[in-house]
């Protein structure tokens, strides 16, 4: 597609960054930078980084920014790129925007809070309206052949698209409308999977299955009109998260799907120095045992834990799927120039 | 031949299953936040067209089928085998079931590619276009030039195809190898 053809998707991009950076102000957090070639990556075993001249490219800024919030930051925000080695797809992209805030004094559920205003002030501002048309290639309404007979149909309307686009209807593509607010429908981990994978992986955690039943039998029957918030992962699949502090087993944790695309992840964050070391050591040897690179441990993020990190909460968005969504793209081809 | 890995995958890679070739035909990349990458893909079988839905994760790996495409000529057919030659006269014989309804549009001497999988061949591409003679067909309306009416005609080994009303037995046409339709009038037949 020529580049002058995506005059209306980088408009939207723009407009997007404006609103994020608005919201953020009139809420009095700080905007803050961190490096962007770092010499310690968070460690985490399914996140690899891109190697750049004896350091990496950053995966997230994470670690930086809970630095921040154990010198005294309260309310920060950042937007900028980040790197993941070998995701390429239709929703990823090895070179993206991020956008993380964090609030000190506070856990998931306040960030969740944030997260519901951020949207649809974001939607007013960019499309003036908090409904979301997107027009999809193909949207599953039903199970195919080998899914479970209990999986329920997937409510939320998608339709024949009836839309003019210049040319004459049908254009051969189906319309998805989701309306961003007031709605949030929230699973448990534990209620979706028993719903739609038929076990439940907070009372018997298996790595394996978890990963590929919740690509594809959990992620594609979440409802489709409003947002979903899947929360309260099983500890193991959590590796920077605070557990709940009434049940072990669970981290707590929420990612936010609009539209069946995963955009954000959010959790209580671990301040515990000790055990973020061990979580740190276990995934460094797991990853070893797999034969992926091994990244050397943030000391300086470690001894900001051990001075004290007063109990907070972070997320991270994914910039680039909520400039997708707003022009009601299918695909990051659509909303990335120069892919 | 060599070994694969799931990061290897995209449309149109060749990967061996339990000993046969397969073709990925549709592929998505997914990966759930903090979690695994899983590759998803339709495959199709290569001989048979059966087709295959997979999850593959990063530490699968696959062997490269032992494919190898080689330029040959058609030479001869002999009961319901084909013969091909390269260019050391070195022979392959082709079954008419691999070939379909390819075998119709075979001509003396022509330059295709044959795909053999283990020293057994498993396709014959031809090119584009063939040119066929009309062995059988009505009399033509002389002087009607439209090509949106038709009318039955067949070439050798009987194999029928549509073509305008102008064309004539005798009459020699461009036959599209990929529908297996009437393409062009080449040669008038001399009267």
């Amino acid at each position: 597609m020529p580049l002058a053809d995506f005059k209306p998707v980088i408009e939207i991009r723009a407009k997007t960054l404006r609103a994020i950076r608005q919201f953020f102000y009139d809420r009095d957090f700080l905007e803050v930078e961190s490096p962007i070639r770092i010499p310690a990556p968070a460690l985490e075993l399914h996140i690899d980084a891109i190697p750049a001249a004896g350091k990496y490219l950053r995966t997230s800024p994470e670690l930086h920014m809970k630095r921040l919030l154990a010198a005294g930051y309260q309310r920060i925000f950042q937007l900028g790129p980040c790197f993941r080695d070998g995701e390429r797809g239709e929703r990823h992209n090895p070179e993206f925007t991020m956008l993380e805030w964090y609030r000190a004094d506070a856990d998931y559920l306040a960030i969740l809070v944030d997260a519901k205003a951020l949207i649809a002030a974001v939607a007013e501002s960019v499309l003036g309206r908090t409904l979301l048309k997107i027009h999809r290639k193909q949207i599953k309404s039903g199970p195919e052949a080998g899914q479970p007979e209990l999986t329920p149909r997937r409510s939320g309307a998608a339709t024949d698209c009836l839309c003019s686009h210049g040319t004459l209807p049908p254009c051969g593509l189906q319309c998805l409308y989701v309306e961003l607010m007031p709605v949030w429908e929230v699973f448990t981990i534990a209620q979706a999977f028993t719903i739609f994978a038929g076990w439940d992986p907070v009372a018997l955690f298996d790595p394996d299955r978890f990963d590929l039943d919740l690509v594809n039998k959990v992620e594609p029957w979440l409802p489709l009109e409003h947002p979903v918030v899947l929360m309260d992962y099983p500890a193991e699949a959590a590796a920077l998260a605070r557990r709940k502090p009434d049940n072990p087993r669970v981290a707590e944790r929420w990612e936010l799907y609009i539209g069946g695309l995963e955009l954000a992840n959010a959790f209580s964050e671990l301040t515990d120095p000790a055990e973020q070391r061990t979580r740190f050591e276990t995934c460094a040897a797991d990853r070893r045992a797999l034969g992926k690179p091994v990244y050397p441990l943030d000391e300086d993020f470690l001894s900001a834990l051990e001075e004290g990190l007063p109990p907070s909460a972070g997320i991270a968005l994914g910039v680039d799927r909520l400039v997708m969504l707003l022009a009601g793209a299918d695909s990051l081809d659509e909303v990335l120039p120069f892919r | 031949m060599g070994t694969l890995t799931a990061s290897d995958l995209r449309k149109g890679l060749r990967i061996e299953i339990a000993g046969a070739p397969y073709i990925v035909t549709e592929f998505s990349f997914l990966k759930p936040g903090k979690g695994a990458s899983i590759y998803n893909c339709k495959l199709k079988h290569m001989v048979t067209g059966s087709t295959l839905t997979r999850s593959y994760r990063s530490n699968d790996s696959f062997q490269e089928p032992n494919l190898e495409e080689r330029t040959m000529r058609y030479s001869y057919a002999e009961g319901d085998q084909y013969v091909f030659m390269d260019k050391n006269f070195e022979q392959v014989n082709v079954n008419a079931e691999v070939l379909g309804n390819s075998r119709f549009f075979l001509v003396e001497d022509i330059e295709v590619q044959v795909l053999i999988h283990n020293d057994r061949p498993i396709g014959v591409e031809l090119p584009t276009f063939v040119e066929k003679e009309i062995i059988e067909t009505e009399p033509g309306a002389r002087g009607n030039t439209a090509t949106n009416v038709t009318k039955p005609a067949k070439i050798a080994a009987g194999y029928e195809i549509q073509v305008p009303l102008f064309v004539n037995q005798g009459d020699v046409v461009k036959i599209d190898t990929r529908t297996g339709g009437y393409s062009d009038r080449v040669r008038v037949a001399k009267i």
